[in-house]
């Protein structure tokens, strides 16, 4: 072995910790296409050849202009006017000498109407700026290539958006932030057994005594426990406390006095092992009975569904580990088979980590004879699956999880949009302009949402987008609110939506005072009250601070308007507006006409506060006037801050998908920078 | 003080091969001035202890971008340090420092805003820093059971005894490289798999894994924070965003609460103290109490304006206070309930406020 690494892995060693040599070399053979190189494309790129993918290809119909300067970091100055795709692939490459970068200078629309065969030579499309439509069609087209998956990236003022599409995508090394040790003390196999009641306990010196594994003095204990209660294991929190003080009486003591033991204190701690049935984690059992695993009505016939030659390994294996769970694993998945480090001597604990390891073998060897002959039913040759990936997937056995996602043209379509699931998502609040606890009603992240489809909208009508013309922002409101009345959303029925809006009306009851009081400018609570004091601190400061930052970065109201009037951005609600249109598509209100104030539903129309007192009347739409009016001040702006953000979240999830390693965001993330939070909206 | 190593480019896109063995300070401000035109970034290259806590009052907001709980403790000292409270005990909002902090670890990271008097500061909230993991020594020694046991034991036991005298410098190849085989051959011996040189690097220099993604998201809402309190153009963060991205996505955003008692922020930690005590047996029990003693070393005490009592050129006039009893300096007992005196040390890198309470005056 050679103790010295190579350059390579020099470079990535920070990485190779996370991902490992595997991971990396899935990376390293990972060709990219980035739609659109703004900051926040360039940005996402920029974290990917860092970490050393093979090749990227940039297509981008613009030229670098001054705004490029104040919000992209892969642009210079002294290529003003050059081709956008070409400086961003120049400066791109000079961070890794081993990636291949190229550039196509083209409008991405363009390419997605006129030529879709372009995407089939990637293995990842990001597709960062896009609106709706040109999404879902992208979607289709990626989809149709069989290779390619789709990640959408998105920055819009003070929001981003980011969305993965494809089929599914199956996952072995999941690698969970924290697991649960496989040590089956609940129901040993023989061995196990025979290796725990092999120690003499009360025979062994004080040394040895103190380093007996707590796994035999748990199994010794239990057996000892079965033996006095009819073979039952402790059930009750009396039965356990009992067996706890059962496990202590087994020190050793002096004069009456328990001695000090390590493997004691671990073995009192992990005692609940004993008494905690296996379970196989519920994200597996739903693989190991989905459709895509099964062997089929007709015994290996070649039905629609289920097993065929054309599974993908990962169902085989599925299928092998659901013929083991049911033959010899007994209901319990393949051992893990490894412990984790316990207070022993270097030889008991080899020993016992030997019989775990042994037991973990044998649990392999039985799956792989599985995997031959599901692949001898598949026609498929007995060996194609290597004995190390059948061993991988028996150590991440409990960890195997699959990720479908749904069609951006199924997730907007009226007819198939989930509009419960987003009512709710509206209701349930979060986020919004004052953080996740004091959010008023109608400005939760999942709002965020409606706005940005409602964004584009907008910009089919005009050209533009909202706040990004000649006039005041605010004239383009009314605009706006009636593109978000537009949105599509599911029809499921009448009686569903129902239940939805009452729903809503309790939700939104309860938040109005918090609501009033945080969206005041009174600074009453205390947390407002900090807030208005730091802006008039910061205020002075601001005004030079302001002016730098938004020359630099073109045009931006956003900043602008918030830094010369500081109390902008905590507007007092002041909305007598309809309900938006939205609420009826989804089914969060019943419908009615043209809006207005509808009642008897259970859900009451937003009123303006300064109407009204009390909880009841404090009723407010789905999405706010504030929340209208800030995406409307949002201009479109591409801040550079929120493209970095979404760029480091882009790449994340880019190296989920590539190394398949961890697990990817299942839905829409809606990244609320306000009030830095997140929420993911699987819709 | 740090220069650039190879194993930074995987996440560093302000440096490039040809830098490595550059301070980090230099090439990052080089690059930023000559691609961003209209900034100007000033390097200093060196520890963050050189430079006078006064220097640091000179910015409008500190960025942390520190890679120990030590450093942050330090520049939190520094910073509340800075820190005054009116006579109500309000901070005094000239005397707040801004601080923005973040870290990553892997897929996962956090960003937290300090605004010292009103949110937590670092000490305030030292339970969000897990302890480190150390194996005890007799394991390493006697029943070394994995292969990090069998690297610590080369690292830790072995070096000392077979190069005494001789610094072990984890930058060293060739220090590492003996650590690495001493490590596989104890391994070998008892009969453990798993040491390899990159699994000595990592333990022996408590290598947290670091990835470009994870670098630019935390540092993304750092940014977003600074700017936040510069200009006030959006609501800012209060004051704590975790970030999980190994699982799909998790943020939690959190509000966390500042200790009342917290001897580096707070506007007085809450001390009772015996009625008839003496200055000299106040500050006997500063320095014996468990939390306050280990701050200080040589404590001089004042009362708003009062020096009540002072080290070097003060010591001898303040001195006859010593044998007074300190609810008499101060006006009497009721100006002395509630109290707060300042203590200032050598030790310490700002004043503790100390808060008086008077006891039922049992003296012992």
């Amino acid at each position: 072995m050679a103790p010295v690494a190579d350059p390579k892995s020099k470079r990535y060693d920070r990485q190779l910790r996370i991902w490992g040599t595997h991971g990396q070399q899935r990376l390293e053979s990972c060709c990219i296409c980035l739609l659109n190189c703004g900051p926040t494309g360039s940005e996402t790129l920029k974290n990917l050849v860092l970490g050393g993918i093979a090749s990227f290809t940039i297509v981008d119909g613009g030229k670098v202009e001054a705004r490029d300067l104040g919000n992209n970091f892969l642009v210079s100055a002294s290529s003003l006017g050059e081709p956008r795709a070409k400086v961003v692939t120049e400066l791109l490459q000079e961070l890794n000498e081993s990636v291949s970068g190229s550039y196509v200078e083209e409008v991405p629309e363009v390419l997605i109407a006129d030529n879709p065969a372009f995407f089939s030579g990637f293995d990842l499309v990001i597709a960062t700026q896009m609106r709706e439509q040109d999404a879902v069609a992208l979607d289709a087209i990626c989809r149709a290539t069989g290779r390619a998956r789709l990640l959408l990236v998105r920055s819009y003022g003070l929001v981003g958006y980011l969305r993965a599409s494809l089929p599914e995508h199956r996952i072995v090394e999941s690698k969970p932030d924290s697991q649960l040790d496989d040590l089956r003390l609940n129901a040993p196999w023989p061995e196990l057994s025979a290796f725990a009641a092999s120690f003499p306990l009360e025979q062994l010196d004080e040394v040895a005594h103190a380093h007996v594994p707590y796994v035999v003095l748990l199994l010794q204990a239990a057996e000892r426990w079965r033996g006095s209660h009819g073979g039952a294991l402790p059930a009750s929190g009396a039965d356990k406390s009992a067996f706890k003080a059962a496990v202590g009486s087994m020190r050793r003591t002096a004069d009456g006095v328990p001695l000090p033991s390590e493997n004691f204190d671990e073995a009192l701690k992990a005692a609940f092992h004993v008494w905690t049935p296996y379970s196989i984690p519920s994200e597996v059992r739903a693989l190991l009975a989905d459709d895509a695993a099964s062997l089929g009505g007709g015994g290996g016939g070649g039905g629609g569904s289920g097993l065929g030659p054309g599974s993908d390994d990962f169902w085989i294996l599925v299928a092998a580990l659901q013929a083991f769970v049911e033959a010899e694993g007994g209901g319990c998945l393949p051992l893990e088979g490894s412990i984790p480090d316990m207070h022993a001597t270097t030889d008991l604990y080899l020993r016992l980590a030997a019989v775990y390891r042994d037991k973990a073998e044998r649990d392999t060897a039985a799956v792989a004879g599985h995997v031959r002959r599901l692949l001898a039913a598949a026609g498929r040759p007995a060996d194609s699956i290597p004995a190390d990936t059948i061993k991988s997937y028996c150590r991440h056995a409990r960890h195997l999880r699959c990720v479908r996602y749904r069609t951006l043209a199924e997730e907007t379509a009226p007819d198939t949009a989930r509009g419960g699931a987003l009512a709710a998502a509206l209701a349930a609040g979060g986020g919004g302009f004052l953080g996740p606890t004091d959010a008023p009603p109608g400005s939760s992240d999942a709002a965020l949402y409606v706005l940005l489809r409602a964004a584009d909208r907008f910009f089919a009508q005009t050209g533009r987008y909202p706040g990004d013309g000649a006039g005041d922002p605010a004239d383009d409101v009314p605009l706006l609110r009636q593109a978000a009345q537009q949105v599509g959303g599911g029809r499921e029925g009448g009686g569903r939506g129902r239940r939805v809006a009452v729903a809503v009306a309790v939700a939104v009851a309860g938040q109005g005072r918090a609501g009033q009081g945080g969206a005041g400018q009174d600074g009453s609570t205390a947390a407002c009250g900090l807030r208005l004091r730091r802006r008039d601190e910061a205020s002075v400061r601001a005004r030079s601070h302001a002016r730098s930052f938004h020359s630099s970065n073109g045009p931006m109201p956003t900043a602008s308007a918030a830094a010369t009037s500081p109390s902008h951005h905590v507007c007092a609600p002041r909305c007598t507006a309809p309900p938006p249109q939205v609420l009826i598509d989804t089914g969060v209100v019943p419908g009615g006409a043209g809006g207005g104030s509808a009642s008897g539903g259970g859900f009451n129309p937003r009123k303006s506060p300064d109407s009204s007192s009390g909880s009841g009347a404090a009723a407010a739409a789905a999405v706010s006037e504030d929340l209208i009016a800030e995406f409307c001040r949002f201009g479109a702006a591409e801040l550079h801050v929120i493209a970095a953000f979404m760029g480091g979240v882009g790449a994340q999830e880019a190296i989920k998908l590539v190394t398949r390693q961890f697990v990817p965001l299942a839905g829409s993330l809606l990244y609320n920078a306000m009030a830095a939070t997140t929420t993911v909206l699987e819709l | 003080m740090d220069t650039i190593d190879v194993s930074n480019l995987n996440r560093q896109f302000l440096f490039r091969m040809k830098d490595v063995g550059q301070p980090k300070a230099t090439v990052a401000a080089e690059r930023i001035n000559a691609r961003v035109p209209g900034v100007k970034v000033t390097p200093h290259f060196g520890r963050i202890e050189d430079q006078p806590a006064d220097w640091y009052r000179s910015f409008s907001l500190i960025v942390l971008g520190l890679d120990s709980l030590e450093a942050r403790r330090y520049m939190n000292s520094v910073v509340c340090g800075f820190l005054e409270y009116d006579d109500e005990g309000q901070p005094d909002l000239g005397s707040v420092k801004p601080m923005v902090d973040g870290g990553t670890e892997g897929f996962k990271g956090h960003a937290r805003v300090i605004l010292p008097g009103h949110t937590p500061c670092f000490e305030c909230t030292l339970w969000l820093f897990p302890p480190q993991t150390k194996f005890p020594l007799c394991t390493l020694a006697e029943t070394p059971r994995s292969p990090a046991h069998c690297i610590e034991y080369a690292h830790l036991i072995l070096w000392g005894q077979v190069r005494p005298g001789e610094e072990f410098d984890t930058d060293n190849e060739e220090h590492m490289k003996w650590v690495y085989d001493k490590a596989a051959e104890r391994a070998k011996q008892y009969g453990i798999p798993g040491v390899t040189f990159q699994l000595t690097q990592g333990v022996v220099k408590n290598i947290i894994p670091a990835i470009a993604s994870t670098n630019a998201i935390i540092s993304a809402q750092c940014v977003l924070e600074a700017l936040k309190t510069l200009t006030c153009f959006s609501t800012g963060l209060d004051n704590y965003m975790m970030y999980v991205g190994s699982t799909g996505l998790y943020t939690h955003t959190a509000k966390y609460e500042k200790d009342p008692a917290c001897p580096v922020c707070s506007a007085g930690v809450p001390l009772e103290v015996d009625p008839d005590a003496t200055l000299q047996q106040f500050i006997d029990q500063l320095l014996a109490d468990p939390a306050l003693g280990k701050l200080l070393a040589a404590p001089s005490v004042s009362y708003g304006s009062t020096n009540l009592y002072g080290r070097g050129v003060f010591e001898a006039e303040t001195r006859p206070n010593l044998a007074r009893r300190l609810t008499e300096l101060l006006g009497g007992g009721a100006a002395a309930e509630g109290a707060v005196l300042t203590v200032n040390d050598k030790k310490l890198r700002g004043p503790l406020r100390v808060r008086l309470r008077l006891g039922s005056g049992m003296s012992g």
